[in-house]
């Protein structure tokens, strides 16, 4: 009886370094994980005193005044609450509406020229819009009556646009996966094509356009430099009312950025601004672990084409 | 109102939403040309920063900026590229995939200063690297490492089954085929995420606040253990914690960081669309 | 004398539970030129996938029985699966060059099995290109791109691109389908004179196909196999009535 015969010689049907190879593929995949764990711990060790150290009350308090050991967060929640609900108030409808032109209405010539103009705009650093919002937007808004420029307002108007990118780009694919049929379907019964958008292609792309917006909002609450340059950095709670989006405000990334600088490490007060990116932390993981959620982590996945 | 004229109300509408998104951006770029154009010169490139800053150049933060984003790469490139051969070609669908693709989905969601916070805790501290080009290339590189794992895995999907089935029918295994028939091809769109990542690296700030940026330093960095400047710290720095700086410095600084991130984008877009026209499959 | 292949009692059932092959046995000699055909997924080309084991690709299917090659298990323990597949060849379908050149293609299985005297490669190229009676019309640009030959011209490549391997058996999932009548005939006169050297199964295009080339043929019908005869016998008087139906044109 033979035998199948054996490889050539020099030749191995696995060399050595293709076992090496392999081993550290899959180690590269793992290391994702490893490394979201290592952020945390991180933020574990150096901030959890945050919570230990300072009694729940006080650390919810209304006084963040960290010289005189005032670590209450709540003007910076608030900060980032009244920026984020602004940008969003502002980037949802354009983005949205945006993805609808580019999808649905532009020609194709167009579109060929918009696109790229999203990614240029997802490329400006945000220190820079920063920049330009400081130099130039604020006065701006300061003319138009406010007592000053650098508001909770100047900074969503920011931040709705550098989310835009996000929001227009997964909008637009979950409009671009809706099959055509069902526009087909619906102009075919005479439907016009608003009919056909805001009846049948907005509600079968629902569950996108929720991503879209979770995924902006988890880009806007994240966003630091823009922030730190227009918002006033003022750590006080606005009195309740629409003016509030007009007063300064200080949002967490801020205050993480502008006083890390400043403290002895080790130092009640750096443990603090670590327990602040320990909440960001939390916050940013649980709407992104919410939208995966929604679509599936495999979801997003494109199956591969070929025919063997 | 008849049908058809809310269609037609609807198409002027939504035009007019998307000009007021696009305008903007258009805007933004004209503005800070004309505005920052003139302050570029020759000296303003090349040389060091003199007079509190007030003149002369801002060498040292172009030259910061490019080494970080150098090191970047050479950290992220790697472990990012193996991980998407990972997800690609090897994970199942099992327990640890989901784990992995969940954990990139929420690196890709944490804010860029809470990277900066672990890179202090890590980096500069734990591993007692200090603040140094080392711990900010560290952080920027793990940072950049979502954006260029997913658009990897793309490309890596984008490449037809039938080249790895028949390379495997030639007797290859299956490394072989991903080394010889895989990566090649899906090359180009790699280099493509590489750059974009590399781009987004070069503009942050927030991370490298407390692991590598100097407010100056007169002399430029001789190791991975110096601090140096960079482009956007320096920005941040001259236009809001030096009094009496000339606006035209600020500009022409927000400039050459506009230009070196936006090259990059450019950079990035013009390979992918070149590839896409060239190749023959 | 020994089988060349033997296929003992397979099944194969796929993840989504559809059963492709069900109690499947026969042999085929040395130097023959085994013919399967029958309709549409009746399970011809899985059971060509396994002959090489280009099925291990194939995630969470269910296979029982044994297939043995020279005599040996080609799934026990000790095989090397990718020795194997040099050793059991496979021409597609859908002419599928690598993207490269056209030497490339054809030193592509050679390189990977750890062979680089170029002088060796050089000759391979040459004698698969002779033997698929392709070196004629390409020899002047063996350096240009397999993408832009011709359809016909791509298949005979593909041949090449498995002769260069030097195997023992040649896997033919239906290589004609998409060429044109000329080029089918080219193809079709290659295989004969390859049978010479070379064991051959094959899934054929057609029956006429099927008759024209075959030493002995099987009829598969949902992923059983009905029927295994001479080519005489199965293409003029076969045994079982729904073979004749097939043959005769009255299904399928």
């Amino acid at each position: 009886m033979t035998t199948v015969q054996s490889p050539p010689p020099g030749a191995p049907s696995r060399r050595p370094g293709e076992i090496v190879i392999e081993a550290l593929i899959v180690l590269a995949g793992a290391s994702t994980v490893i490394i979201v764990a290592l952020i945390f711990i991180f933020l574990l060790r150096e901030g959890i005193n945050t919570f230990l150290d300072i009694p729940l009350r006080q650390l919810f308090g209304q006084r963040w005044y960290p010289i005189e050991g005032y670590y209450g967060l709540l003007p910076l929640l608030v900060g980032t609450a009244l920026v984020t609900v602004g940008a969003v108030i502002i980037a949802v409808p354009l983005g949205i509406v945006a993805a609808i032109y580019l999808g649905e209405i532009a020609p194709t010539w167009l579109r060929e020229i918009l696109k790229p103009l999203i990614e240029i705009l997802a490329g400006i650093p945000s220190i820079v819009l920063g920049f330009l919002g400081w130099v130039a937007l604020a006065p701006i808004i300061q003319n138009l009556g406010a007592p000053t420029g650098l508001t909770a307002f100047t900074g969503s108007l920011l931040l709705a646009y550098m989310s835009l990118p996000t929001i227009i780009s997964i909008s637009e694919d979950a409009l671009y996966a809706v099959p055509k049929e069902y526009r087909d379907g619906s102009l075919a019964i005479g439907a016009t094509q608003w009919q056909t958008i805001w009846r049948v292609v907005l509600p079968a792309a629902r569950s996108g356009l929720v991503i879209a917006v979770m995924l902006g909002i988890g880009r806007v609450i994240g966003e630091t430099m823009a922030v730190l340059l227009v918002t006033g950095n003022a750590a006080n709670i606005p009195a309740f009312g629409p003016g509030m989006f007009f007063s300064p405000v200080r949002t967490m990334t801020a205050t993480i950025a502008a006083e890390m600088g400043e403290v002895a490490q080790g130092s009640l007060h750096y443990n603090v601004l670590f327990g602040i990116g320990l909440i960001l932390f939390l916050i940013t993981f649980t709407v992104n672990w919410l939208a995966a959620r929604l679509v599936g982590v495999n979801g997003a996945r494109r199956s591969r084409g070929g025919l063997l | 109102m008849s049908r058809q004229q809310t269609q037609r109300l609807a198409v002027i509408l939504i035009t007019a939403v998307a000009v007021l998104v696009f305008i903007p951006v258009l805007l933004v770029i004209f503005y800070l040309i004309a505005s920052g154009i003139g302050a570029i010169n020759w000296e303003f490139l090349t040389a060091m920063p003199r007079n509190g800053m007030k003149e002369g150049g801002i060498m040292p933060a172009i030259l910061g900026t490019l080494i970080l984003t150098f090191g970047t790469a050479i950290v992220s490139m790697p472990v990012s590229i193996l991980a998407a051969i990972y997800l690609a070609e090897y994970a199942k669908d099992n327990r640890l995939t989901r784990t992995i693709r969940m954990a990139i989905v929420n690196l890709a969601g944490i804010p860029s200063i809470v990277y900066g916070l672990f890179g202090l805790g890590a980096f500069v501290l734990a591993a007692g690297f200090g603040t140094s080009i080392l711990a900010g290339a560290l952080t920027l590189g793990i940072m950049t490492m979502p954006v260029v794992i997913s658009t990897a895995e793309e490309a890596i999907n984008a490449v037809p089954q039938q080249f790895r089935t028949v390379s495997q029918s030639l007797g290859a295994t299956k490394w072989q085929t991903i080394r010889h028939q895989v990566l090649p091809h899906a090359l180009p769109g790699i280099l493509t995420g590489m750059i974009l990542g590399l781009s987004r690296a070069a503009g942050e700030t927030a991370p490298i606040l407390f692991t590598v940026a100097a407010f100056y330093v007169p002399t430029l960095p001789s190791s991975v253990f110096d601090q140096t400047m960079a482009l956007p710290y320096h920005l941040y720095v001259i236009s809001t914690q030096v009094p009496g700086m000339p606006l035209s410095i600020q500009y022409g600084t927000a400039l050459v960081l506009l230009m070196i991130t936006l090259t990059l984008t450019l950079l990035a877009t013009g390979v992918r669309t070149s590839v896409r026209r060239r190749r023959d499959w | 004398m020994e089988a060349k292949i033997s296929i003992q009692n397979i099944y194969y059932t796929y993840a989504d539970g559809n059963e492709a092959l069900r109690n499947i046995s026969f042999d085929v000699q040395a130097n023959e030129v085994f013919v399967l055909f029958g309709p549409a997924r009746s399970g011809k080309t899985t059971l060509l996938r396994l002959l090489n084991r280009l099925s291990d690709l194939t995630e969470d299917a269910d296979f029982r029985g044994v297939i043995t090659f020279n005599g040996s298990d080609i799934f026990g323990r000790a095989v090397d699966v990718y020795n194997l597949r040099r050793r059991i060849s496979m021409v597609f379908a859908i002419p599928t060059p690598l993207p490269g050149s056209i030497r490339s293609n054809l030193t592509y299985g050679p390189q990977m099995a750890g062979i680089r005297d170029k002088h060796v490669l050089d000759q391979r190229v040459q004698h698969s290109l002779q033997q698929a009676a392709l070196w004629d019309e390409v020899k002047d640009r063996l350096d240009s791109s397999a993408m832009a030959l011709s359809g016909g011209q791509k298949q005979r490549l593909c041949l090449a691109r498995s002769l260069a391997m030097e195997p023992e058996v040649i896997l033919l999932d239906n290589p004609t389908s998409g060429l044109d009548p000329l080029s089918t005939s080219v193809v079709e006169e290659t295989l004969r004179d390859l049978r010479e050297r070379y064991t051959i199964i094959m899934v054929p295009h057609s029956v006429q196909q099927a008759a024209r080339v075959a030493d002995r043929a099987g009829f598969m019908l949902d992923g059983e196999l009905i029927e295994v005869a001479q080519a005489e016998q199965m293409f003029l008087h076969p045994q079982n009535k729904r073979t004749e139906d097939y043959i005769t044109g009255r299904f399928g």
